[in-house]
């Protein structure tokens, strides 16, 4: 990386941290001031996404592994953490701790199943995997996951200083390092030599295989690492939302995973990020604006459409995936230079 | 033993609403490589518009009314299909995956679309009084939609295979899932062929939208997503791009989700089912009835 891009790194993440200490209200963006509990909830949202599309963009991106159920990984990292601390009454470093072994080693044995078979039968088998881990859930097998209702965290289950209103920074600060470390590893992780190997599997594994060394070995490794990332990815959000829900184990939002990685733009993991921080912002706000005033006077031919978050969105997708292949971190990469300079001369 | 008459027969038409959704899938697969993850937005847009057309004769005789709403929701499965292919998958011939994704996007906001202008509560379905009756088989009281589902997709099966063995745009069809450069190369137009894949395989789709409609009794917007994964799974374990394959796959899956779910608990069915593809795909990564490797 070179220096420049460091400085502007550090700048963002200097801004990032002592945001919750910024009281000024961006009308339009947010409802309430920066500083406010809603906006550093959703902000904090929206770095988790932003971590999570990282993590779905070393699978499918990097080494272009279409997987379809990168879902299960985050559900696990929720599910895990809240059954460890809610049922069986764990404290938070133990219900961690059994969470980063689920973590490995259910991405391990999914994966190393999954991987004997290639392309679209490997998105069909994960799929498959992530769609019976929903209907698990969806079970309550054992009285465990709630079923339906999903499963809170309820009161005296976290320490004191992660739960409240007050204490909304504290989860604000816990999402942007998850987001600044999967950030570090997943750059660190595809610029390794291993790293480089993913993605000549992603332009031609039979030519890595032909070269000696063995597609599976690394495609596994992509696979684990990705979906170890995803879980932590759940441990933040289980403490945002202070509870688990089944939405979160469906293929849908599998779907909404790769719709995110491909509106940063596959392949580079800033795009990625970005993806995933403007796709749950626009859901978030979508979901407000559609009961907006100005939205209830329209007719309802239109009404209906604009107050339905993932019509949008999926729209959206449609028009970006014909038109504009490369994602937003296309768009930026393309726009003139001089707008590309700017941030560099604020340094 | 009237209780396993029963599970056969259900399983049966089960296995046959998989069977009309996995043939589309199948064969735009086999020809296209496509994909097509907006298969249940078209099982579920045929639902609704079986529902409205059916709705629309409010009065006349019920068969009549069923029988509109049939048609309506095929044709409504056919025409929201070739427009897709023509519309959205045309343009990115070149770009594999994108067709995958914008068929993602397409499933997304359809199903956003039908939830806000219906609601996501499931519609109850108005029937012909002989449909919601029984007729006793073996001592098995067997409700008459699960015949219906049953005659039609094999109707639709043997209409199949008869357009793909004994007709030219079958044989096309044949061959371009066997090799498609080799199609092309000798001057037949392969982009027609995929037209009309789609328009069979949306038909098939819109037909199992209202069949599913007449089988469950209800129509809701969620349906679509879950028939789909279980299609998929059949179109696997079958064999890509095997019709014969999807059919026999599809009856297994049927029976399986059926009397598991029947015997073990609820839910242990869908499961099973999903470790019958992983266990098929590891000992035969081409489906039972495929060509070689996938």
């Amino acid at each position: 990386m070179s220096r420049r891009g460091a400085g502007a790194l550090a700048l963002i993440g200097l801004a990032v941290i002592l945001l919750p200490f910024v009281h000024v209200t961006l009308p339009g963006f947010f409802e309430g001031p920066l500083d406010s509990p809603g906006t550093l909830n959703l902000l904090a949202l929206c770095f988790v996404f932003g971590a999570l599309a990282l993590t779905y963009d070393i699978v499918f991106g990097f080494t272009g592994l279409l997987s379809f159920g990168h879902a299960l990984y985050f559900a696990a990292g929720v599910y895990v953490t809240a059954i460890a601390l809610a049922r069986w009454h764990w404290s938070l470093p133990q219900a961690l701790a059994l969470t980063a072994v689920v973590a490995l080693l259910l991405p391990l044995a999914l994966g190393a199943v999954c991987l004997r078979v290639h392309d679209i039968s490997f998105a069909m088998v994960t799929l498959a995997f992530a769609e019976a881990a929903s209907i698990l859930v969806l079970q309550n097998p054992f009285g465990l996951t709630g079923g339906e209702e999903g499963l809170a965290l309820g009161s005296g289950v976290l320490p004191a200083a992660l739960v409240g209103v007050a204490n909304t920074a504290h989860l604000y600060w816990i999402a942007a390092g998850l987001l600044l470390a999967t950030c570090a590893i997943g750059w660190w992780a595809v610029n390794s030599p291993p790293g480089r190997v993913w993605q000549a599997i992603r332009e031609n594994e039979r030519r890595v295989a032909v070269l000696g060394l063995n597609p599976y070995a690394y495609k596994l490794a992509s696979f684990v690492l990705s979906g170890f990332l995803a879980a932590a990815a759940g441990v933040a959000y289980l403490l945002l939302q202070g509870g688990a829900n089944p939405q979160i184990t469906t293929a849908s939002f599998t779907l909404v995973l790769l719709v995110m990685v491909v509106l940063g733009g596959v392949g580079t993991l800033w795009g990625a990020v970005i993806g995933g921080i403007v796709y749950e912002y626009l859901d978030f706000r979508l979901l407000e604006f559609s009961n907006a005033s100005v939205l209830q006077n329209l007719p309802p031919i239109l009404r209906v459409p604009l107050s339905e978050p993932l019509f949008i969105l999926g729209v959206l997708f449609i028009v970006l995936v014909l038109f504009l292949p490369e994602g937003l971190g296309g768009l930026l990469r393309r726009a003139p230079a001089t707008v590309r300079a700017l941030p560099a001369e604020k340094r | 033993m009237s209780t396993i008459v029963l599970l056969i027969v259900t399983g049966l038409g089960l296995g046959a609403l998989y069977f009309l959704i996995a043939a589309g899938l199948s064969l735009i697969w086999g020809l296209m490589r496509v994909l097509n993850l907006a298969h249940g937005a078209f099982f579920t847009v045929a639902g609704y518009a079986g529902f409205f057309a059916a709705a629309s004769l409010g009065g006349s005789s019920p068969w009549l009314q069923w029988f509109v709403g049939l048609i309506a929701g095929t044709l409504a499965g056919g025409i929201f299909a070739v427009l897709t292919e023509t519309l959205l998958i045309r343009p990115l011939y070149r770009r594999p995956v994108g067709q995958v994704l914008v068929t993602v996007g397409l499933a997304l906001a359809t199903l956003a679309l039908v939830e806000g202008t219906f609601g996501s509560d499931p519609r109850q379905v108005s029937l012909p009084d002989w449909m919601t009756a029984t007729t006793t088989i073996l001592g098995a009281a067997i409700p008459n939609t699960r015949f219906v589902v049953l005659l039609l997709a094999v109707l639709v099966l043997l209409g199949l295979l008869f357009f793909l063995r004994r007709t030219r745009y079958g044989l096309i069809i044949r061959a371009g899932v066997e090799n498609r450069a080799m199609v092309s190369a000798l001057g037949i137009d392969v982009g027609r062929a995929f037209t009309l894949v789609f328009a069979i395989g949306g038909m098939a789709a819109g037909l199992a939208g209202v069949l599913g409609a007449t089988y469950f009794g209800t129509i809701d917007p969620s349906r679509g997503t879950t028939m789909l994964i279980s299609a998929f799974i059949v179109v696997v374990i079958g064999g890509l791009g095997s019709i014969g394959g999807s059919a026999l796959a599809a009856v297994i899956v049927g029976l399986l989700q059926q009397f598991l779910n029947f015997y073990a608990a609820a839910g242990v069915g869908d499961f099973a089912v999903v470790l019958l593809l992983a266990a098929v795909l590891l000992l035969r990564p081409g489906g039972l009835i495929g060509r070689g490797s996938a």
